[in-house]
C-alpha cells in the first residue's frame, strides 16, 4: 500500500472513476493544462483529453449551472470551483437548482454531481481563500456535505460521492493537502456517505470535529479519556453515532474553525439536548472562530481554534 | 501609430410578414399548407389557454398564472423547428412552447394550481421545469449541449428567456462559454420589452439585443416575434446551424407582453394604453389569419372553427386538472433525494 498525501489520494480517486465510468468528467477553471491550482487533476487532462478534463473560462456560476445541465443530461459531471470562498458566486446554481431538480421535476431529471472545492484556513492565501462557511451549504436540502479528513477519507469518500445519486458538496481542507500522509489502499473502497467515524475511543467526553480541525483535536486531546467523533459527512448528520457516544460519556464539546453563530456546532448542540438532555452531566460547549471575517496571516492563529482553547473547553466539562 | 479599426458589424432584423399579413415570398420558410394551419391552431390553442387560466386564476382555481398574450408567435413559431430529441429550457412563460412541443394541458395547467407533480415532464419530452429565478436556466442549457456534443448526440439545445434576463450574470457567462466551446444551442430571448414594470431601456443601452451575440463570438439575430412565420424560419436555420457544428445563435424575439407581468400585477401603473392599444393592432394571430385569409385559406368561419376546436381541448384539460387528487402529505418528500436521509424519513413519518 503507498503512503499518499490527500492531493494524491483525491487524483488516485478522480482517475480511478474517470477510468471506470465516461459519464464522469471534470470542469472548472485552470483544472486541466495547469492541473488545478493545488495540483489535484494534475495528469488528468493528459490522460483522458480535454473533452473530460474541461478548462472554462472564469465563471463560477456557468460552472455550477453547466454541471447541472450536464447530470441531467446523464453525465457526472465533477465540477472544481477553485476556492471555497468563490463558490458564493455559485450558491444559486447550487441552491435553486442542483439541490432542488430533483425534487422540482419529481424525478424526471436529478442531479448527481460533485462539487470539489479546498476550503478552510491557515494556508496564507488571499482574501476569501480560507473560508469555511459550511453550515450555509448544510441547510441546503437536497445537497450533501462531505468533508474528510485526511488521504484515506478523501479516496473512500470521493469515491461514495462520485457514485451518489444526487448533488455532494466535497470540501478538501486545504491545510491538510500535503500535512498528511497515510497508507491508501489502491484498490476501489467506499466509506459510506452520512457515517461519523469515531476516531479515537474514550468515556468521559466526546469531542466532535471534522476536516482539518480534527487533527488539531487529536494533538490536543492527550492526557483525557476523551471520544474523538470525525464526522465525515456533514450533512446528513450521523445521529446515531453521535448520540451513541454522547450517551455514554455525558459530555459534548463540538470544535469547529467556522464562526460560532448558526454555525454547524449549534445544529449538532441542538440535536444533542433534543435527543439526549438526559445523558448529558455537562453543558454542551463549542469551540469556534470568532464571529468576524476569516482574517489574513497575521491573525489566523487567534482566529483558528487552537489547542489551548480546546483544553480550555474539555477541562470545563469534565468539572461537572 | 495610426488607429485601427478593430471591427464593424451589422445586426440583421428578420421577418416575413408584415403587419398586413404580406409575406416576402423570397423569404418564406419550406413549410406546406398543413404545417402553417397547425401553427395557427397551435396559437389559437395558445391564446385559449391563456385566456381560461387567466379566469381560473379569477376564479381562485389556480394560483398566481403569468400570461402569455401577445406572444404566441414567439413561442410557437421556434417550438415548432424543435425535434422531440431536442432539450428545452424554459423560464416561466413559455405555455405556448409547451403546447407546440405537446405538454399534456392538464399538467400544465396542475403546476400553475400550485401542484408540482406536474413539473415531471413526460418520458417522451426533455423540457426542464419551469425556471423561475430569472436567467438562471441558461447554464444549464449550455451544459446539456456540452453533454450532447460529448455524447456526439445530434440533439440541439434550445434556452427561452426574456429581455429582463439579459441583463443578469447567468446570461453573460452562459453566452461566453457557448461562444468559447462553440456549442449546438439556440438563445431564443422573447423580448417582450417589460420586465414587469421596467421597460427595455430601462435593462439595456444596447440599440438591439441580438448584437449582444457578437461579442460572445457568435451570431445574433432579431426577429419579428409576431411574425410567426419569421420566427420559425430564424429557428430552424440557427437548428441546423447547430445540428451541424455550426456552433450558436442568439435570436432576439422582439414582442410584446400584452397583459399583466402576471396575474398578481397590474399593468397599468406603469404603461400606457397607447402603447398597448398598438401592440393590440400588432397581435400576431391577427396576422397570421389575414395571412391565411389572402390566399383563400382562413375565413371567420374556419377561425370560429378552430377556435371552438381549442376551447373544447382546454375545457377537457381543465377538467382532467380538477379531477386529480390532491397529493399526500408524504408527497412533501418525493424526489427530496433518491433516498431520504434518516431525519427526512422521520419527518415523513410525522416525527
Amino acid at each position: 500500500m503507498a503512503q499518499l498525501n490527500m492531493v494524491q489520494a483525491i487524483n488516485q480517486a478522480l482517475a480511478d472513476e474517470m477510468a471506470r465510468d465516461d459519464r464522469v468528467v471534470l470542469l472548472g477553471e485552470d483544472v486541466g493544462r495547469d492541473g488545478g491550482v493545488f495540483r489535484v487533476t494534475e495528469g488528468l487532462q493528459d490522460r483522458f483529453g480535454a473533452e473530460r478534463v474541461l478548462d472554462t473560462p472564469l465563471c463560477e456560476s456557468a460552472i455550477m449551472g453547466a454541471a447541472i445541465g450536464m447530470a441531467a443530461y446523464g453525465l457526472r459531471p465533477v465540477p472544481e470551483i477553485q476556492f471555497m470562498g468563490f463558490t458564493y458566486s455559485a450558491f444559486e446554481q447550487l441552491f435553486a437548482h442542483a439541490a432542488r431538480l430533483r425534487s422540482r421535476s419529481r424525478g424526471r431529471y436529478s442531479c448527481p454531481l460533485v462539487v470539489r472545492t479546498p476550503y478552510g484556513g491557515g494556508i496564507k492565501a488571499p482574501e476569501l481563500h480560507e473560508e469555511s462557511t459550511e453550515a450555509i451549504f448544510c441547510h441546503i436540502p437536497g445537497l450533501k456535505v462531505v468533508v474528510p479528513s485526511g488521504p484515506y477519507s478523501a479516496k473512500g469518500l470521493l469515491l461514495a460521492a462520485l457514485r451518489d445519486p444526487d448533488p455532494v458538496l466535497f470540501l478538501e481542507p486545504t491545510r491538510l493537502y500535503r500535512m498528511l500522509k497515510e497508507e491508501v489502499p489502491e484498490v476501489d473502497y467506499q466509506l459510506e456517505l452520512g457515517k461519523a467515524r469515531v476516531a479515537r475511543k474514550g468515556s468521559a467526553v466526546t469531542v466532535v470535529a471534522w476536516g482539518s480541525m480534527l487533527e488539531r483535536v487529536l494533538k490536543s486531546v492527550d492526557g483525557y479519556d476523551a471520544e474523538v467523533i470525525d464526522l465525515l459527512t456533514l450533512n446528513p448528520l450521523d445521529l446515531e453515532t453521535l448520540l451513541s457516544s454522547v450517551r455514554k460519556t455525558g459530555r459534548a464539546v463540538i470544535v469547529h474553525e467556522a464562526i460560532k453563530t448558526c454555525g454547524l456546532g449549534a445544529e449538532i448542540a441542538a440535536t444533542l439536548a433534543e435527543e439526549a438532555m438526559l445523558h448529558l452531566r455537562a453543558p454542551i460547549l463549542r469551540v469556534t472562530a470568532p464571529d468576524v471575517p476569516v482574517p489574513l496571516a497575521k491573525l489566523i492563529d487567534q482566529y483558528l481554534p487552537g489547542p489551548d482553547r480546546i483544553r480550555a473547553a474539555l477541562d470545563e466539562v469534565l468539572k461537572y | 501609430m495610426p488607429e485601427e479599426v478593430l471591427a464593424t458589424f451589422q445586426v440583421k432584423r428578420v421577418s416575413v410578414l408584415n403587419e398586413n399579413g404580406s409575406a416576402d415570398l423570397a423569404l418564406m420558410p419550406e413549410l406546406s399548407a398543413d404545417q402553417i394551419w397547425r401553427m395557427y391552431q397551435l396559437m389559437v390553442l395558445s391564446r385559449c389557454f391563456d385566456e381560461r387560466a387567466v379566469s381560473l386564476q379569477r376564479e381562485g382555481r389556480l394560483g398566481t398564472y403569468p400570461p402569455i398574450r401577445g406572444q404566441e408567435a414567439a413561442q410557437v413559431g421556434s417550438a415548432s423547428a424543435l425535434k422531440a430529441e431536442d432539450w428545452v429550457f424554459p423560464s416561466f412563460r413559455e405555455m405556448g412552447a409547451h403546447l407546440t412541443l405537446g405538454y399534456p394541458i392538464p399538467q400544465l395547467l396542475q403546476y400553475w394550481a400550485g401542484d408540482e407533480r406536474a413539473q415531471k415532464t413526460p418520458p417522451q419530452l426533455n423540457i426542464f421545469p419551469f425556471c423561475v429565478a430569472v436567467g438562471s436556466q441558461i447554464p444549464h442549457a449550455v451544459g446539456a449541449a456540452l453533454a450532447a456534443r460529448y455524447r456526439r448526440d445530434s440533439a440541439a439545445v434550445a434556452v427561452y428567456f426574456g429581455d429582463g434576463a439579459t441583463s443578469k450574470g447567468d446570461f453573460h457567462e452562459a453566452m461566453n462559454m457557448a461562444g468559447v466551446y462553440q456549442l449546438p444551442i439556440v438563445f431564443i430571448c422573447q423580448n417582450n420589452q417589460w420586465a414587469i414594470s421596467v421597460p427595455l431601456k430601462g435593462q439595456t443601452a444596447s440599440a438591439s439585443l441580438a448584437q449582444k451575440a457578437l461579442a460572445y463570438g457568435f451570431e445574433g439575430v432579431q426577429v419579428d416575434g409576431n411574425d410567426v412565420l419569421a420566427v420559425y424560419r430564424a429557428t430552424n436555420q440557427a437548428l441546423e446551424k447547430a445540428r451541424s457544428g455550426g456552433g450558436p445563435t442568439f435570436l432576439e424575439c422582439l414582442t410584446y407582453r400584452m397583459a399583466d407581468h402576471t396575474t398578481a400585477d397590474d399593468a397599468g401603473r406603469y404603461r400606457s394604453d397607447e402603447e398597448v392599444a398598438l401592440w393590440n393592432g400588432r397581435d400576431p394571430i391577427l396576422r397570421l389569419e389575414r395571412f391565411l385569409a389572402a390566399s383563400g385559406a382562413w375565413t371567420p368561419e374556419q377561425g370560429r372553427g378552430v377556435k371552438e376546436e381549442a376551447t373544447a381541448l382546454i375545457d377537457r384539460g381543465v377538467r382532467e386538472m380538477e379531477a386529480v387528487p390532491p397529493p399526500a402529505p408524504a408527497e412533501l418528500f418525493d424526489g427530496a433525494l433518491e433516498t431520504l436521509t434518516p431525519r427526512q424519513a422521520g419527518q415523513r413519518k410525522g416525527r
